[in-house]
């Protein structure tokens, strides 16, 4: 177990970088805290793998160092460290019973025989993997060779942290379910730091105490599920987190509110005043937060209803506003909608500003 | 559920029996047909029953042969599969130099037989060969025409050298269709280079090995061409392996009967060889 804690890292795949796109991962500075759960959440290609190899030591990092409990590991190979990594497709040793592929870690370290049997049988327990210990590991489903890897990792008691990489790609639904239960109660019972890479926010929302977004090799924002929800500090995160993903119109400022093509909205107290200098503008609300009216209220805009979807235990009403625009707005299942004139509200409280697309507070 | 039957099935199958049956079993129905029979000339022959078998089973110069066949192809395959799988695992899996070394390792595969035996026959010329030429100037008593052991050697050298870049282009393949995430993992668990060798490329190059053991087993159990060209069989009897043995006996002296008989228990040794090799290794990490 183990605080683990990146000082200045960076990473390029090329020699001699220097622009920011030259970089896989662009400068951070970053605290793992002991025995939490985090998701390192992202599209593909942004990042999180190179940074969790960075983590595990089967890559060294081109910039800056990492530092486990405040010693410097930046340059130890991932044998030395004590980490343990799950990858997207099951590894197991095909020529390996389930006890020898679970005892396979253990035995490299030259524990002694009475250790290793202990600890495999107590995590196979755990995985329920009792009944197939004697067995081939090659002959075995995906998922329960997805728990062996898992297994592979929880067996040492010395291990610093687990880390996964999109661990579930590869099993069906309804296992991946039950598998990510698992998960959840190995954290708790052995509160070890875990790190857990995936493209998918489902998973990190119910995974992670925290959950920390990468978008084109930076963190953009970390946070509960609930900040990331309720409060995207980038226009990113309002698009990848939630479904759909935040509506974003872009705006001009006038005063205290938002002009979008001539329509005043009005924003929290202060936040245009901190707005002011920016080059792109945009105004972002997510589609729970809009309230649509029949009739025209006090500080509605008028839109024209185009298109409900019934996703059964809610709606999705796409409405066009101003003539360009397209907002989508979700609302209860039970509610009547009809195609034609509607009004729209934007909550003061849940309308964020975005500047050159960072959020302003 | 109710098994449907349908004929139909053997019409599918037919063209298969077709090829099969010119190809395989018609020509060797002729040799059978040989191998019961002595034909004295064209027009005259007798039924001899097992007689030519009853023969060539007995004859002490086939035994030898046998017995130089048995070590010979036990020889290529002890030093040709280990050392293919060594330079597999040797070779660069990335870079300029992959396109290079398949290359290079290519080569041999290309040159046909007869020349492979012609070049080391000059190879090993201690006037005008390059490696025989060395050796007599390193002072070792080198002479494939005259000396047994040499002959054998020599015979060897050129089949090492011949063939084992088939197994080694074979097992690179196996190598490098294993993901990276395995040698990742290795790695986490803290595995040895041996445990990866062990437990991770051996068992991935399973398949692949299968083929490369059968395909060298096959192929220096019928060795012809190279020691033909290279040695004649000599110096006395030395390298001559049952191919030669065969050849000299059809169609040296036209012994067909008893040729015919050979070449019948010949492919039975190689078939039941095969299938050995083939049951021992896909058994091989089985419960």
């Amino acid at each position: 177990m183990a605080r683990i804690e990146l000082k200045k890292l960076a990473h390029s795949y090329k020699p001699g970088a220097s622009r920011p796109e030259d970089f896989a991962l662009r400068e951070m500075d970053h605290v793992w805290e002991d025995g939490k759960a985090y998701a390192l959440l992202g599209p593909s290609g942004c990042g999180k793998t190179t940074l969790l190899n960075i983590i595990s030591g089967l890559l060294t990092p081109s910039h800056g160092q990492i530092l486990f409990d405040g010693k410097d590991v930046t340059r130890l190979a991932p044998q030395e460290r004590n980490i343990a990594q799950v990858f997207q497709f099951p590894v197991i040793y095909d020529t390996m019973t389930v006890y020898d592929n679970l005892a396979f870690p253990l035995r490299n370290r030259k524990v002694d025989e009475a250790e290793v049997h202990a600890r495999v049988t107590e995590v196979a327990d755990m995985l329920e993997l009792g009944g197939v210990l004697k067995k081939r590991a090659k002959g075995l489903g995906a998922d329960a060779k997805q728990k062996i890897s898992m297994g592979r990792g929880l067996v040492r008691s010395d291990v610093s942290a687990i880390l996964f990489d999109e661990p579930l790609t590869v099993i069906d639904p309804h296992l991946k379910w039950l598998l990510r239960r698992k998960l959840k109660q190995v954290h708790e019972r052995y509160a070890l730091t875990m790190v857990y890479v995936t493209h998918d926010q489902v998973e990190a929302m119910t995974f992670a105490d925290e959950v920390v977004v990468v978008y084109e090799g930076q963190v953009v924002q970390r946070g509960t599920p609930q900040e990331l929800f309720e409060k995207p500090r980038h226009t990113f995160v309002g698009y990848f987190i939630g479904s759909p993903g935040m509506n974003f119109l872009p705006c001009r400022l006038d005063g205290h509110c938002a002009l979008v093509d001539g329509q005043r909205i009005p924003l929290a107290d202060g936040v245009a005043a901190r707005a002011a200098g920016a080059t792109r503008l945009e105004l972002g609300i997510r589609p729970e937060f809009l309230q649509l009216a029949e009739r025209p209220e006090d500080g509605t805009l008028p839109v024209l209803v185009h298109q409900v979807e019934d996703l059964g235990n809610f709606k999705i009403v796409t409405v066009q506003l101003g003539g360009r625009h397209e907002l989508r707005v979700k609302l209860p299942e039970d509610r009547p909608v009809a195609n034609g004139r509607a009004w729209l509200r934007f909550p003061p409280e849940w309308t964020r500003l975005y500047a050159d697309a960072l959020l302003v507070e | 559920m109710d098994k449907i039957i349908n004929q139909k099935a053997w019409f599918l199958v037919l063209p298969v029996l077709l090829v099969v049956a010119f190809s395989a079993i018609i020509p060797l129905m002729t040799v059978v047909n040989y191998s019961v029979q002595d034909i004295l000339d064209p027009q005259t022959r007798v039924f001899v029953g097992t007689e030519w078998f009853q023969q060539v089973l007995r004859d002490p110069r086939l035994h030898d042969a046998l017995l130089r066949q048995l070590l010979f192809s036990g020889c290529v395959l002890g030093i040709e599969i280990p050392l293919g799988i060594a330079i597999a695992l040797s070779m660069p899996t990335r870079g300029a130099w992959v396109s290079a070394c398949l290359v290079l390792l290519a080569l041999p595969l290309l040159i046909p037989f007869n020349v492979v035996g012609t070049i080391w026959q000059i190879f090993g010329r201690a006037d005008i060969g390059l490696g025989g030429a060395v050796l007599s100037w390193l002072g070792i008593d080198y002479n494939y025409t005259a000396s047994p052991l040499d002959a054998w050697l020599t015979v060897l050298v050129m089949d090492v050298w011949h063939w084992t870049s088939l197994v080694a282009l074979l097992c690179y393949a196996g190598l490098v269709a294993i993901p990276d995430a395995y040698y990742q993992a290795a790695r986490i668990d803290g595995a040895s280079r041996w445990a990866v060798f062990r437990y991770i490329q051996l068992p991935k190059m399973k398949g692949v090995l299968v083929i490369a053991v059968l395909l060298r087993f096959m192929d220096s159990f019928m060795i012809y061409a190279e020691p033909f060209v290279l040695t004649g069989g000599g110096p006395g009897n030395a390298t001559t392996f049952l191919s030669q043995y065969l050849t000299a006996m059809a169609v040296g002296q036209f012994d067909l009967g008893p040729a015919a008989a050979f070449s019948l228990i010949y492919f039975l040794i190689i078939l039941l060889f095969s299938w050995v090799f083939y049951t021992a290794i896909t058994n091989m990490g089985k419960e």
